[in-house]
C-alpha cells in the first residue's frame, strides 16, 4: 500500500512537471534568427548538430515554421544563474529569445549579458552590443561563471531523482520480502552484476564493500544518462566535458585518497629498480596517475557519446542532404534504416561506456588498495620480475 | 587539412589495434570457450585503453 | 585541445560536482547500503541453508552408519547371548547329571549300608531267636527225653536236622 502511494506521488510529480512545462511553453517568434531556423541544408545541419552537442540554456522540444512564415519554438525556458564580477544575477533564459549569436543583449542590474554559442558572456564596461573580430570571437565581452540550471543539469536532476526513487524502492522491498517484485526484479541483477563482475574482482574481496556504493552510483548515473541521450528529449549530458571531467576527478580523488603505502611506494620510489632510473619512472608514474588516467576516462566517455550523437544526427540529416540525389522516399528510407541500426549500436555503446568507466574506476581503485602481502617476486640480481599487474599499470 | 590526415592515421592505427585485440580474443575464445568471460573482460579493458589513447590523440590534434 | 577546453564549462562542472556528490551520498545512505546489506544477508541465508542441508545429510549418513553398527552389535550380542544360554543349559544339564549320579551313588551306597546293617541286625536277632528257640527246644527235649531214652536221642537227631536246615 505504501509503495502504491509512493508510486502515485511520483507519477503526480512527473505529471506536474510536464504540465508546468507545457504551461511555460512559449510561442515566441524571432524573424532575425539563424540558429533556430529551418534546418535543411548541409551547413545548417552541421551548425545544428554542433549546437546540439553543446549544453543549452533552454529546453526546446521542437520548433516549426508556421503558415505565416514565423519560426515557432516549442519548449520551456530554464533559469539562468550567473556569478558575475558584480555578484549573483538570475533571470530566465527566455529573455534571450532563442538567440545564440550574441545579438540579443539582456541587461540585469547594470550588467549586460549576451549568449554566444551556448556560452553566456558579460559585456565589458559601457558596450551596448557585442563586437566580433574576424574569427567570430567576442572582443568586448568575457565569460562568467555560469551556474545555470541548463538542459544538462535538468537531465542530471531527473536521472538522479529517478535513481533515488527506483533504488530506494528496491531497498524498501527487501524489508518485506527476500526477492523483489516488479521493476526491482530488473534492477537487482544489475546491482549484482556491478558488485560481482566489476567491483569484487577488480578491487578485491577485502576492500570492495567500501567502494561499491560509488561504483554503483556512477554506473547507473552514466548508463541512464547515456540512454536518456538517445531519447528524443535530446540530452547530451555524458557528452559534456564538464560532466565527464567531474566523474573522472571523483575517481581520481577516490583512488588517490585511498591509496595505501605500497601504492605510493611503487609510484614514487619503486623497489627493485636502479636508483638512477627511479626519479624518471616516478615522474612517469605520477603523470600516469594524475593526468593520463583521469584524462583517458573523461575523454573516452565524452568522445564516445558525442560521436554517437553526431553520427545519429548526421544519419537522420541524410533525409535533407540527399533529398536531391535520392529523392524524398530514397533519402528518408536510407536515413531511417541507417539511423535505426546505428541507434541500436548506440544502445549497446551506452551500456558499454558505463561499464568501461566503472570497470576502469574499479581497476584504478583496486591498484591503489591492493596489498602486496606476498613480497614481489625478485630474481637473483634483485630486479623485480614484473607481474601482470605492473605491466597493465604501465599501459594505463 | 593536416589534422584531418592525422585523424585518418590515428583511425588506421586504432583500427589495426582493435582488429588485433578482437581477432586474438576470438581465437582465444574458440580455443577455450570456458574462458569466454575472462577473455571478454580483458579484451574490453584493453580496447578501452586503446580507445582512450586514440581519442586523446584525436583531441590533441584537433 | 583548444576546442575541448573551450567546450569545458566551469559552471556546469561546479553544479555537476555538487549534484553528483549529493547523489552519491543519498544513494549510498538510502539505497546501496540497505540493498547491499539485504543482498549479503540473503546470500548468507542461502549459504547457511545449504550448509545446514549438507550438515543434515552428513548427520543422516552418520546416523545410518550408526544404525547399521547398532544392528550389527545387537545381532552379535544376541548371538553371544544365545551361545551363553546354550552353554549354561549344557553345563546345567551336565551338572544335574553328575549330581544325580553322585546322589544316586550315595543313595545306593546308603541303601547297601542300611541293608547290610539290617541284615546284620536280622542275623543277630535270628541268632538270638535261634538260640532262644534252641534253648526252649532243648529245654522241652530235655524235659521229655529225660523220661525216655530213646525218644531223647530221636529228638536230638531231628533237632539237629532242623537246625541244619536253618
Amino acid at each position: 500500500m505504501k509503495v502504491a502511494t509512493q508510486t502515485f506521488k511520483f507519477y503526480s510529480l512527473v505529471l506536474m512537471l510536464f504540465v508546468s512545462a507545457f504551461a511555460m511553453a512559449e510561442n515566441t517568434t524571432d524573424p532575425v534568427q539563424n540558429s533556430g531556423g529551418q534546418v535543411d541544408t548541409k551547413d545548417k545541419v552541421d551548425a545544428y548538430i554542433l549546437h546540439h552537442i553543446q549544453d543549452s540554456h533552454d529546453f526546446s522540444l521542437f520548433s516549426y515554421t508556421s503558415d505565416e512564415g514565423e519560426r515557432k519554438h516549442f519548449g520551456f525556458p530554464l533559469p539562468i544563474i550567473l556569478w558575475t564580477s558584480n555578484g549573483l544575477r538570475t533571470f530566465m533564459s527566455s529573455e534571450f529569445h532563442h538567440n545564440d549569436d550574441g545579438h540579443v543583449v539582456v541587461e540585469k542590474n547594470g550588467l549586460k549579458f549576451a549568449k554566444i554559442h551556448s556560452k553566456i558572456y558579460e559585456l565589458d564596461g559601457a558596450a551596448a552590443s557585442v563586437a566580433f573580430d574576424e574569427t567570430h570571437h567576442a572582443t568586448n565581452a568575457h565569460k562568467v561563471l555560469d551556474l545555470s540550471i541548463t538542459k544538462s543539469v535538468v537531465g542530471v536532476l531527473i536521472i538522479g531523482l529517478l535513481m533515488l526513487f527506483w533504488f530506494t524502492g528496491l531497498a524498501r522491498q527487501y524489508k518485506k520480502r527476500q526477492v523483489p517484485t516488479g521493476f526491482g526484479r530488473v534492477l537487482e541483477p544489475l546491482v549484482l552484476y556491478v558488485r560481482d563482475e566489476i567491483s569484487r574482482p577488480n578491487i578485491g574481496e577485502k576492500h570492495y564493500r567500501k567502494f561499491t556504493g560509488y561504483l554503483l552510483t556512477v554506473f547507473f548515473f552514466i548508463w541512464f544518462l547515456n540512454l536518456a541521450g538517445l531519447t528524443p528529449l535530446g540530452f547530451n549530458v555524458t557528452g559534456q566535458v564538464a560532466v565527464t571531467a567531474c566523474l573522472a576527478i571523483f575517481t581520481l580523488i577516490i583512488y588517490t585518497v585511498s591509496g595505501n603505502k605500497d601504492y605510493w611506494m611503487h609510484m614514487l620510489w619503486m623497489p627493485g629498480v636502479p636508483v638512477l632510473i627511479r626519479p624518471v619512472l616516478a615522474i612517469i608514474e605520477l603523470a600516469g596517475a594524475f593526468i593520463i588516467k583521469p584524462f583517458s576516462l573523461l575523454v573516452r566517455l565524452f568522445a564516445n557519446i558525442s560521436a554517437g550523437h553526431i553520427v545519429v544526427m548526421s544519419l537522420i540529416a541524410i533525409m535533407f542532404t540527399l533529398k536531391e540525389s535520392l529523392g524524398v522516399v530514397g533519402a528518408t528510407g536510407l536515413s531511417l534504416v541507417l539511423s535505426f541500426f546505428i541507434t541500436l549500436i548506440e544502445v549497446l555503446v551506452a551500456f558499454l561506456q558505463a561499464y568501461i568507466f566503472t570497470m576502469l574506476s574499479a581497476l584504478f581503485i583496486g591498484m591503489a588498495v591492493a596489498e602486496h602481502d606476498h613480497d614481489h617476486a625478485h630474481d637473483e640480481q634483485g630486479h623485480e620480475v614484473s607481474d601482470a599487474e605492473d605491466v597493465r599499470g604501465d599501459f594505463i | 587539412m593536416y589534422n584531418l590526415i592525422g585523424a585518418g592515421l590515428i583511425v588506421i592505427g586504432a583500427g589495426i589495434g582493435l582488429g588485433q585485440i578482437g581477432g586474438k580474443a576470438m581465437e582465444g575464445i574458440a580455443r577455450q570457450p570456458e574462458a569466454t568471460g575472462k577473455i571478454q573482460t580483458a579484451m574490453i579493458i584493453i580496447a578501452a585503453l586503446l580507445e582512450g589513447l586514440a581519442f586523446g590523440a584525436l583531441f590533441l590534434g584537433k | 585541445m583548444d576546442k575541448l577546453l573551450n567546450d569545458f564549462s566551469p559552471g556546469l562542472f561546479v553544479v555537476q560536482t555538487i549534484l553528483l556528490l549529493l547523489l552519491i551520498l543519498l544513494m549510498v545512505k538510502f539505497a546501496w547500503k540497505p540493498i547491499m546489506n539485504s543482498l549479503t544477508e540473503r546470500e548468507e541465508g542461502i549459504q547457511g541453508a545449504l550448509d545446514a542441508a549438507e550438515k543434515a545429510k552428513l548427520e543422516m549418513q552418520n546416523l545410518q552408519a550408526d544404525n547399521a553398527n547398532l544392528l550389527k552389535e545387537a545381532r552379535a550380542e544376541r548371538e553371544s547371548m544365545l551361545k551363553e544360554a546354550r552353554d549354561i543349559k549344557n553345563t546345567m544339564i551336565e551338572d544335574a547329571k553328575t549330581e544325580a549320579q553322585t546322589q544316586a551313588n550315595n543313595m545306593i551306597a546308603q541303601a547297601q549300608a542300611a541293608i547290610e546293617s539290617e541284615k546284620k541286625s536280622a542275623m543277630a536277632e535270628l541268632k538270638s531267636h535261634v538260640a532262644g528257640l534252641s534253648i526252649e527246644i532243648a529245654e522241652k527235649v530235655v524235659r521229655q527225653e529225660l523220661s525216655n531214652k530213646d525218644k531223647q536221642l530221636e529228638l536230638v537227631a531231628s533237632m539237629l536236622n532242623d537246625a541244619k536246615l536253618n
